[in-house]
């Protein structure tokens, strides 16, 4: 059986770090970066642990502001 | 498996409708509006109808709506936003209109408009976000302020012997003879986003049947004038908003829905 694996593309510039997305994904795979802000200030929303993501689209489905585009794959194994 | 061989076109399951505009939306971090701007602009994308859809935005923190959706919008004074469509409906019958507005909008300056419009049954979609609260002002209290709920105008809680009930509104009009669809959702977890979607398209097909309004409620944040993190505002308004404010639909294709 294969394993899905996903990837999320943030759009930086619109990411207004409210965390949504962090506390929605099942497998903890966004975290906001803590050192950097985007050209608002907001600190922004990165794949901390993408090697778990599945692409569920868990995060970019709760995000109020469409920052996060989603891609899925079947890993075959 | 590197990133870069999953980030191809053949791989995407999910990215931001076109049905929106590129300007920022100009809501607090966190807050409902933008879910609900999204889904409804993902309806009117998959049914193809971004040419023959018609919106009347409010006043309330959505009063820029029209800028954010990009369809054919207008503005209505506050809480008339009902009135306006029944005209945009009126004169044009074929096109679909929706009216986007929030608890201070529809269920108080807006009382009367939005009774009457059910009530007439206009073919229409009222898109209703109720956060409790009037955002854009500053968090006064609206008519949908829970008791013991402070705002800046109940700072030591919504007292009901001095300021009243709060009203369920949609549960009041969904009694009317002219509400064809009414329904209650949230945006706050996937799963309930999944089925906000669903109710909005349900809506939408509703207009081809010309059987009368439809009310989709959204029970919905307002971090900003709770005075809470985005998270925390969510998991509050589980506790306390659901228990007097219940998901769920109240009346489908005209038929009012037994409560178990
Ligand atoms: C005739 C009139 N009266 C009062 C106001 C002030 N006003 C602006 S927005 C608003 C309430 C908005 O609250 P709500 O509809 O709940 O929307 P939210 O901002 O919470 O999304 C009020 C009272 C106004 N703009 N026009
Ligand atoms: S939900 Fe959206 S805006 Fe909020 S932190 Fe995540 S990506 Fe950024
Ligand atoms: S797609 Fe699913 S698993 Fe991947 S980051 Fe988003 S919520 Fe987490
Ligand atoms: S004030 Fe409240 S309703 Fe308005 S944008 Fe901010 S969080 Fe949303």
């Amino acid at each position: 059986m294969g394993k899905m694996k996903g990837a999320v593309v943030v759009d930086v510039e619109r990411c207004k770090g409210c965390e949504l997305c962090i506390v929605t994904c099942p497998q903890q795979v966004l975290a906001n970066k803590e050192a950097q802000v985007n050209s608002k200030g907001y600190h922004y929303v990165y794949m901390e642990r993408p090697e778990d993501c599945t692409g569920c689209t868990n995060c970019a489905v709760v995000c109020p502001d469409g920052v996060l585009t989603i891609y899925r794959v079947k890993e075959e194994v | 498996m590197d990133i870069q061989e999953i980030i191809q076109p053949e791989n995407l399951v999910y990215e931001r409708t076109q049905c929106l505009t590129d300007a920022t939306l100009s809501y607090c971090p966190g807050c409902g509006h933008g879910v609900i701007h999204r889904l409804t602009m993902e309806v009117i994308e998959e049914m193809g109808i971004q040419q023959d859809t018609l919106g009347v935005a409010s006043v309330g923190c959505s009063v820029l709506a029209y800028d954010f959706m990009n369809i054919d919008m207008t503005q209505a004074p506050h809480g008339r936003a009902t009135a306006v469509a029944t005209g945009i409906k009126r004169c044009w019958p074929n096109k679909f209109v929706f009216t986007y507005q929030g608890d201070g909008d529809l269920a108080a300056i807006g009382t009367a408009e939005t009774i009457h419009t059910c009530n007439r049954g206009e073919n229409l979609l009222i898109i209703f976000v109720n956060n409790g609260i009037y955002g854009m002002t500053g968090g006064q209290m609206a008519p949908t302020t829970l008791p013991g709920m402070k705002s800046s105008t109940s700072p030591y809680g919504r007292d009901v012997e001095l300021m009243g009930n709060p009203i369920n509104i949609t549960d009041m009009v969904s009694r009317l003879p002219g509400t064809y669809f009414a329904t209650r959702q949230s945006v706050h977890k996937p799963g309930n986003v999944r089925k906000t979607k669903k109710a909005l398209r349900m809506a939408f097909e509703n207009q081809k049947l010309n059987k009368g309004t439809s009310i989709v409620e959204i029970v919905s944040n307002c971090n900003s004038g709770w005075k809470m993190t985005p998270a925390e505002s969510n998991k509050w308004m589980e506790e306390h908003m659901f228990p007097f404010y219940p998901l769920g639909d109240m009346k489908v294709n005209g038929e009012m829905v037994e409560k178990k």
